[in-house]
């Protein structure tokens, strides 16, 4: 591996660090903090294109921070799985930050969205492509302060709630995490996924491997909001602006489900069997909640926040099969949840600004006035129900068929009900809100988002959340590239040796080219 | 705070822990002490002034805002990993530098600049909190 392919793995994750670091030493000049996020996003969406590039083409690689070799150095590691989800966030950011340009006022933005959004970019894109367990914890850290951060930004009450709720139980999983990790640290001596992948497999049989498998499915699983400690979720996402919550939906719970599949798939390969056990039944138990808290609901946000969990639970019943059909599963239904996520909650915003609410019952009417958000907002719901030919689709149908040939009939269950739920939830809505004649009784504004903003912004939030749309319609109708990348990313969890050799393999070139430099006089 | 003990003892006392804050930070280099102790100190000076002299006058001696050097010393720290890529290593790598005038000199090198970014950090980010806890101006 060159050393040019060792910088492809740096730039996702450093490229947003410098424009964070920018950003917030041009704190106060929301304009020039603008222009920055957009070249940062845009720099990363690139770099992590090309690393996704590179990886299809020479497997997974990886590199050692400052050539320290494995397993002692730090290192990054990219294969299908991390580079095509590092791709998926930054397209998905993009977007978002366009729609957030427009959303968002000045005063907004000069409290310091923009640097705090680079920053939560940089922790994302880092705990897809680190190698190293504690690594990862500390990249859960860099997102949930920047979240923490986002969260409260505007400063209403019900916001200061609902990310006090998300910031305790938040700290409790990453201390759990941190728990796991150091109990997996102090029986192997190792924290590199890919030494770690060997050294469980042989550890005697009296280690608590099964304790510390369920430790880090209830620390993750928390972080992923996952029942039945998913109730953080509901009460946090609907109250933050738009596009932070479209962010937070698009990406803090996939982190956490990324993490399980590391965890699971590269660190516990065999062993864990009561948390795999609980996973499935865990993550049924999600998919229904979900689907039936978000049936309870009479705010569109909040019923979107249900959906996001539901759309957990799917992912994790993949995981919970296990196998390679389910992976693939699995792995496409989480870039497809990324896109469909933060385009459900951009449509919620664009809601709110024609309607004045997001409260169901107050809204009617908003398909004359607003056709665009109806349309977008009706394909991404469908999308999220799993309804052909459209993106969501074809992940169902790869884990139905997966859990039908392994006899997980449970699952099997739990995702046509939470989706047949699901259909039901965007058709409540878009009768209601969107199809309904407007009555007296319910608030009515044929204008469209034109009337709170300027035409310029409108089109800023119609393009972003168009963008988006017709993703979901177009890797539904076109799903080739995403299946084969999925199947690529599959193939890889199961057989792992090709990943844990670059770990091993990058830094024995490096170190020996450094000998010289290592040396230096102290 | 009007106290004539301590208004008469900070400009003295101030500067010498700027100047211990900056001795902590090289020394690092080699021996306890580094970035985020040296940060923590030099923070302190610019607390211990603004207790004694007021918040107007703190923020003046600092020039800037804490947050604009919080962000360079981000930056700092940062660019000191990239600029291994000039030199065709892995990220973060240290890079010395031995001037012929000086072959001794040690701290000509990206570690330093990277403790240089943190010491920042920690400067602009403590002395941000500490201003921000002494209430609004």
């Amino acid at each position: 591996m060159s050393d040019m392919a060792a910088w492809l793995l740096v730039w996702p994750v450093a490229i947003p660090l410098i424009g964070s670091a920018l950003a917030i030493a041009l704190w106060g000049r929301p304009n020039a903090q603008s222009a920055i996020g957009l070249i940062a996003i845009t720099l990363q969406l690139v770099a992590s294109l090309a690393l996704l590039g590179h990886v299809w083409t020479n497997g997974p690689i990886a590199m050692s921070m400052g050539g320290w070799p494995a397993p002692f150095g730090i290192a990054l590691a990219a294969d299908t799985l991390g580079a095509g989800l590092t791709v998926a966030a930054s397209a998905v950011a993009l977007a978002i930050l366009v729609y957030g340009l427009a959303d968002t006022n000045i005063e907004q933005r000069r409290a310091g969205i923009i640097p705090l959004l680079l920053a939560l970019m940089m922790g994302v894109a880092g705990a897809f492509l680190t190698a190293d367990i504690f690594n990862l914890y500390v990249w859960f850290e860099v997102t949930l302060i920047s979240s923490f951060g986002l969260m409260v930004l505007g400063g209403r009450r019900e916001q200061l709630d609902g990310a006090v709720k998300y910031a305790f139980l938040n700290l409790l999983a990453t201390t759990l995490l941190l728990i796991a990790i150091a109990l997996l640290y102090g029986m192997t001596g190792t924290l590199s996924m890919a030494d770690l992948s060997g050294k469980v497999a042989n550890l005697p049989d009296d280690a608590p491997v099964e304790t510390i498998a369920l430790l880090f499915l209830v620390s993750l699983g928390m972080k992923s909001a996952l029942f039945p400690l998913h109730f953080w979720l509901p009460a946090a996402y609907h109250t933050p602006l738009p596009t932070v919550s479209a962010i937070f939906a698009a990406l803090l719970t996939k982190v956490g489900v990324y993490s399980l599949l590391r965890v699971f798939m590269i660190v516990f390969p065999d062993g864990g069997e009561i948390a795999r056990e609980a996973m499935v039944w865990i993550a049924v138990a999600t998919m229904i909640v979900g689907a039936l808290g978000a049936l309870a609901e009479a705010d569109i946000r909040r019923v979107i926040s249900y959906t996001v969990m539901s759309g957990v639970g799917v992912m994790v019943g993949g995981l919970a099969i296990g196998t390679e059909l389910a992976l693939i599963g699995t792995t496409f239904y989480i870039i497809h949840s990324i896109i469909v996520s933060a385009a459900l909650f951009m449509a919620a915003g664009m809601v709110a600004r024609a309607g004045g609410g997001t409260r169901i019952g107050d809204l009617a009417g908003l398909y004359k006035g607003a056709p665009f958000i109806a349309v977008a907002f009706l394909i991404s719901g469908l999308s999220l129900a799993g309804v052909p030919p459209l993106a969501g689709f074809w992940p169902k149908v790869y884990l139905v068929q997966a859990g039908l040939q392994a006899g997980e009939y449970a699952i099997v269950a739990g995702v046509l009900a939470s989706g047949f739920l699901t259909l039901i939830l965007v058709g409540r809505i878009f009768a209601l809100v969107f199809w309904r004649e407007a009555t007296d009784g319910a608030r009515v504004t044929a204008a469209d988002t034109a009337s709170t903003s300027s035409a310029n912004d409108s089109t800023l939030l119609k393009s972003a959340l168009g963008a988006l749309a017709a993703l979901t319609f177009v890797i539904g109708v076109y799903s080739v590239p995403v299946v084969d990348m999925s199947s690529r990313a599959a193939a890889e969890l199961l057989a792992p040796e090709a990943y844990i050799e670059a770990v091993f393999q990058s830094p024995a070139q490096t170190a020996a080219a450094d000998t010289d430099s290592a040396e230096a006089p102290r | 705070m009007n106290s004539l003990i301590l208004r008469t003892a900070t400009p003295l006392l101030s500067g010498l822990m700027l100047l211990f804050s900056i001795y902590v930070l090289l020394r690092g280099h080699n021996e306890p002490g580094g970035g985020f102790i040296g940060g923590l100190i030099g923070a302190s000076a610019f607390a211990v002034y603004a207790i004694a002299e007021g918040l107007a006058a703190a923020r003046r001696a600092l020039v800037v805002p804490p947050i604009t050097i919080a962000g360079t010393g981000l930056l700092l720290a940062a660019l000191s990993g990239v600029i291994s890529i000039l030199f065709g290593d892995p990220f973060l790598t240290g890079q010395w530098w031995f001037p012929s005038f000086a072959p001794d000199m040690k701290l000509a090198s990206t570690v330093v600049l990277f403790d240089v970014g943190v010491y920042l950090v920690v400067v602009g980010a403590i002395a941000g909190i500490a201003f921000a806890l002494q209430g609004r101006e």
